[in-house]
């Protein structure tokens, strides 16, 4: 399991300790954390919780991005699992809930990964189709209106705790871990990165690129869903319009500050996840510092264009010296 | 040879080159000498730095150590753009030009004549044809580049270059694609140029090309400079040592006696196989350690009857057996399955992938061959890059190294790894020695012997005829995409083959073999 840990991820880490240093500048009680009803509170743990959606969707993302794919479709799945999910709630238990609800995510992938891998269409075209119609899906189930439940079930989901951590992170780390374990404890992680640096020269040399390429976007598919799912359960709704509204460009940030080329190849889950980290560590500090939101649209392009030039190959500096450490590590 | 060098002045002077990538030091402390007026080859196995130094003259790599001098003057190139504008241009085997532009667009390309800012394409036209009439090429200059062969390619990015007032040009590999008759065009041009007062350097494989056309030669072995010769009082036997540092095996020994194979069990066999408007169908045996070499010219259905048999495409009628028992070949998975295995002659378009380490590269067969739920450990995988590494002696020995960063014929050697790794009972190698010197040449010939020993049947297609009657012990011969003849035991010869290819009156292009 050592191949979870990152072999490459210093930029990332100096990134996220810079920000949430300026994040204690801007409120001095951001590390401060305290423990009401079991739950744990603070700036810290809000960053997990609200980074929620887009670590899980950065784990089915970084897969397709590593295949040379792309998913745009994401947040509009997120919108459809959302409405199943809220529609079902307090007529049916939880497994049943989300069984359709990530069920759905799967049939949404599944349908992705047969425009990609069978009939060879490109990903971003193909995954286009389904982000304009999901939302006008998801609508159809919500029929329109905002659905709210009040089921208790559902409702934890989004907003209980285990030993005093939230249960959306709980999940998200869980599916790290699920999807760490999947990935690399079986051959799937070697392949998918041969599959995505040349998918010819794989599939001659016996690999099978259309499976390969097929179930990343399913995952891709169900990891939205249970995003959806959990965006849902936090503000006991869905909301067909606004769920997950952009956050497929979140996630696709997330994967490339992780240091995952759009080109395919080398991947990693860990600094994918680190990735959304970021995103939202730095949401959350623009929001307590009292600046106006909008700011944030325009930290978050400075920020990922720093990221992006630390990893930058012609900047021979800081990035020459990392490599050369990561070259001369036996 | 016909201009006296000992008193031509140097134009390019290279003094004491090092480069390092990582702890790999791929060049140190090279000289390299150019004169004006002179072609000069520059020699080396795969690996010896020849590609690294010329980038790093280039300036396509930063430098480590050393001066380059152009003329006289202290030049540092530091892009292959910046070269060029001072005047050293390289001309590389992938030819750099873009083939959906017309011809004078490539030629012009970034200097287009202009007038009131819109190209004007008749003038353009115009000097183009003008340009390459200079160089004895009468084409149509407005069609696209990727219309023309491989060799009026070369000779217009060569047009190109001189034309940007280049006074050093390098050429990387030109005639590894080209035939007999384009070859001596191109060195008709190189000729030329030459007594123009330009100086050429000629990175080639081919030796006998190079004893045609070079006045000098350089070699490098393992990142160092080994010498500095004049072409014609270097023996042939001699360059050789100077390039592999040792005695080279004899590439022409006897191989097995063709009877032993007829003993030994099929391995695989064909019958009727074949697809329509792909190759004609064919009857192909394959015994236990037994070579069968695939001749013919370009495009007579080599490659494609390689294709069919690994599975890489689908036959339309016939029947393939493993060890007898019917199997169908559907897809290349089917011939993995099967221990099949396939070295493609794209090395890094359907071969290698560039970004993976040699380690992955090595495991990627037989892990898919394995499945998912298999995976090799990072022990196992490490051990079999190890084995291989050291088997094959593939340079450098660091199985972490990105293969894209490896020379030609190491990457060949890892494709080889790959595929040896899965313990397959039939490797087909389209091309195996394809754009690899002279050195790695006979040790993938001597491993081809080696592997037939063990029990391995080979099917190998190359255009190097003395090598397939070297290591075979049944030649199919193939034209106009049908297998026509096949020879075996004591029928093996080039005269042989060369008589079954050019049976139709395609005797023309060949004749140079001869």
């Amino acid at each position: 399991m050592t191949a979870l840990l990152p072999r490459r991820g210093l930029a990332q880490i100096l990134a996220l300790i810079v920000i949430l240093a300026v994040d204690r500048v801007v409120s001095p009680q951001f590390f401060d954390l305290r423990l009401q009803d079991g739950r744990l509170f603070g700036s810290l743990i809000d960053v997990l919780n609200r980074g929620t959606p887009v670590a899980l969707l950065s784990l089915g993302m970084v897969l397709v991005i590593a295949t040379r794919g792309i998913d745009l479709s994401v947040g509009a799945v997120m919108a459809i699992s959302g409405a199943i999910a809220a529609s079902l709630a307090d007529s049916h238990g939880l497994p049943v809930v989300l069984a359709e609800a990530l069920g759905a995510g799967l049939v949404c992938g599944l349908w992705n990964g047969f425009l990609v891998a069978v009939l060879g269409m490109q990903p971003i075209v193909a995954t286009l189709i389904l982000m304009v119609a999901g939302r006008g899906i998801a609508q159809l189930i919500t029929e329109g209106r905002i659905v709210t439940f009040t089921s208790p079930d559902l409702v934890w989901l989004g907003n209980g705790a285990i030993l005093g951590v939230p249960v959306p992170v709980a999940i998200a780390l869980g599916m790290l871990i699920l999807t760490g374990a999947v990935v690399r404890g079986s051959a799937l992680g070697l392949l998918i990165e041969a599959t995505g640096g040349n998918a010819r020269a794989s599939e001659l040399a016996g690999v099978g690129t259309r499976a390969m390429i097929l179930s990343v976007y399913v995952w891709c598919g169900v990891c939205a869903a249970l995003a959806g799912v959990i965006a849902a359960a936090d503000i006991m709704g869905a909301d067909a319009n606004n769920a997950g509204l952009w956050l497929e460009l979140d996630a696709i940030l997330a994967v490339v500050i992780g240091g995952t080329s759009l080109f395919g190849g080398r991947f990693s889950l860990v600094l994918a996840v680190l990735g959304a980290l970021i995103i939202q560590t730095m949401n959350t500090g623009i929001l307590l510092s009292g600046y106006p939101p909008e700011f944030n649209l325009l930290v978050k392009a400075v920020v990922v264009l720093a990221v992006l030039l630390l990893q930058s190959p012609k900047l021979s500096g800081f990035a020459g010296v990392m490599a050369r450490l990561r070259r001369t590590k036996p | 040879m016909e201009n006296s060098l000992g008193s031509a002045p140097s134009l390019l002077e290279v003094r004491g080159i090092s480069k390092s990538f990582g702890t790999v030091r791929a060049l140190q402390e090279v000289d390299f000498t150019l004169r004006a007026g002179e072609i000069h080859a520059l020699l080396g196995e795969n690996g010896a730095g020849k590609s690294t130094l010329i980038k790093v003259v280039t300036g396509v790599f930063p430098r480590d150590a050393g001066v380059v001098r152009l003329a006289g003057e202290e030049v540092a190139p530091r892009s292959a753009k910046s070269a060029l504008q001072a005047g050293i241009a390289t001309v590389y085997q992938e030819v750099n030009l873009l083939p959906n532009l017309s011809v004078a667009q490539n030629l012009f390309l970034d200097r287009q004549p202009m007038r009131f800012g819109i190209v004007r394409e008749g003038e353009m036209r115009r000097r183009a044809k003008a340009l390459l009439t200079g160089f004895g090429l009468d084409i149509d200059v407005a069609a696209p580049l990727g219309n023309y062969s491989v060799a009026i390619q070369h000779v217009t990015a060569i047009a190109r270059a001189v034309d940007l007032s280049a006074r050093v040009l390098i050429l990387d590999e030109p005639t590894a694609s080209l035939d007999r008759h384009e070859v001596e065009i191109l060195f008709g041009i190189m000729r030329q140029l030459a007594r123009r007062g330009i100086g050429i350097v000629f990175v080639s494989h081919f030796l006998d090309q190079v004893y045609e056309i070079s006045d000098r030669i350089t070699v490098l072995r393992n990142g160092r400079l080994v010498g500095e010769r004049e072409t014609a009082s270097l023996p042939r036997l001699e360059l050789i040592r100077m390039m592999l540092g040792r005695e080279l095996a004899e590439t022409t020994s006897a191989r097995a006696a063709a009877g032993e194979h007829r003993a030994r069990g099929v391995c695989a066999s064909f019958e009727n196989y074949g697809k329509a408007g792909y190759v004609a169908p064919f009857n192909l045996e394959l015994r236990h350690g037994e070579v069968v070499g695939l001749a013919g010219l370009l495009g007579s259905g080599r490659t494609e009857t390689a294709r069919l048999v690994f599975g890489a495409e689908r036959a339309d009628g016939g029947q393939a057996r493993v060890e007898g028992a019917p199997v169908r070949l559907q897809s290349p998975r089917d011939g993995v399955r099967h221990g099949f295995g396939y070295c493609p002659e794209e090395r890094k378009t359907e071969g290698i992938v560039a970004e993976l380490s040699v380690r992955e590269n090595i495991a990627l067969a037989l892990q898919a061959k394995r499945g998912l739920y298999r995976p090799l450990s990072r022990r196992e995988q490490d051990e079999i890059a190890r084995r291989y590494i050291k088997m094959l002696d593939i340079r450098p020995p660091d199985p972490e190294r990105p293969v894209g960063l490896l020379s030609g014929g190491n990457q060949q050697k890892v494709l080889l790894a790959r595929w040896l790794a899965t313990s397959p009972r039939l490797l087909v190698l389209d091309e195996p020695t394809r754009g690899i010197d002279v050195g790695a040449h006979a040790e993938i010939i001597r491993l081809i012997r080696d592997l037939c020993d063990d029990g391995l049947s080979l099917l190998v297609i190359s255009s190097e005829l003395d090598e397939i009657v070297t290591y075979s012990d049944r030649v199919v011969v193939l034209r106009d995409r049908a297998h026509v003849e096949e020879l075996a035991g004591g029928a093996i010869d080039v005269g042989n083959i060369l008589a079954a290819i050019a049976a139709d009156g395609a005797a023309v292009a060949l004749e140079a073999h001869t």
